[in-house]
């Protein structure tokens, strides 16, 4: 039984991606995890601050229901289906890493320089935190959906608007990773 | 009760999510430097299932569990909008190392600094809307 510890292939991944979207379609619905971020700051009152934010967002309180599913299969994978072993990345990308300061590499499951609480005592630690979450923000709103509304659900509907945004997540990911990190790390 | 069906949907996502290491930093990272095959294999092989199955749909006119009629809707047309927000959203993406969906299975899983990162997001989300009609669509 241990293999309900491992963590899963990239072709049982992916199916089960495939399978969320299909169940989602199936009852009516469609599968886009940014447009929740909208509907929170309109429950938070933005509609009184800009217009974008004024719709009835009971209307997106099936997408919260998927949001806090995904918080609670979170917990469930972590806490119940974990062997609590680091993500096993290409040996390579460890020494990489480490080279940058990332002792965690290859040993959990998030970088703990990042993500321990203890890490917070860093101002560059915040800065990277919520300057990354605000570009994503940001970012998905404007490009009108992030990995699951463009890259899952738009190019599976051969939507061309969607093949733009992958291209521009690449572009945006790769000069982060090869030219921005090597400054910040 | 559609409630509690979607609430389940979203409890697979979560745990997919989780599963695949898809929410773990360390992939992001290691995609972008095309270390590895992994979250290429997850990406690729959802999409070519997705094809099939809404070209399918739409091809069969199939109807929803619920017997009613199945939309798909059309994105608007446009180039600066999806290649700027599309870059931006991809800086967001290495730097934490997360998307929207993965940020809140990180919260389930006990990464609390990942609140400041959906905090970050939503007000991202919201200078957005303030400033949606002096950006180029």
């Amino acid at each position: 039984m241990d293999w309900i510890y491992e963590p899963w292939p990239w072709y049982v991944s992916g199916p089960m991606i495939a399978l969320v979207m299909f169940l989602l379609i199936m009852v009516g619905k469609n599968f886009g995890m940014s447009a929740n971020l909208r509907t929170m700051c309109t429950i938070c009152g933005a509609d009184k601050k800009a217009e974008f934010f004024k719709f009835d967002w009971k209307s997106q309180r099936w997408n919260l229901m998927v949001v806090l599913g995904a918080v609670i299969g979170g917990a469930i994978a972590h806490y119940g289906l974990s062997n609590g072993e680091g993500v096993q990345i290409a040996e390579s990308v460890v020494c990489d890493l480490q080279n940058k300061g990332f002792e965690s590499a290859g040993q959990a499951y998030l970088p703990s320089e990042l993500f321990d609480l203890s890490a917070l005592s860093s101002v560059k630690t915040w800065l990277i935190l919520i300057i990354g979450g605000f570009l994503v923000g940001f970012g998905a709103r404007y490009a009108g959906g992030c990995t699951s509304g463009h890259a899952i659900s738009g190019l599976s509907d051969l939507q061309l608007p969607s093949l733009i945004a992958v291209i521009g997540f690449f572009l945006g990911g790769l000069t982060m990773i090869h030219f921005i990190f090597p400054l910040i790390f | 009760m559609r409630s509690i069906i979607y609430l389940l949907i979203g409890i697979i996502f979560g745990i997919t999510m989780y599963k695949s290491e898809a929410a773990s930093w360390f992939r992001i990272y290691e995609m972008f430097q095309f270390k590895a095959f992994h979250m290429y294999g997850i990406i690729g092989s959802a999409l070519a299932l997705g094809v099939i199955m809404v070209q399918s749909m739409k091809r069969f006119k199939m109807k929803s569990f619920f017997g009613e009629e199945i939309k798909f809707f059309p994105k608007d047309k446009g180039i600066a909008r999806y290649l700027i927000g599309g870059s931006i959203f991809g800086l967001g993406w290495a730097l934490a190392g997360a998307c929207p969906g993965p940020m809140f299975t990180l919260v389930g899983a006990g990464f609390w600094s990942i609140l400041i990162v959906i905090a970050a997001a939503m007000f991202g989300t919201f200078v957005y809307g303030r400033l949606r009609d002096k950006l180029p669509h």
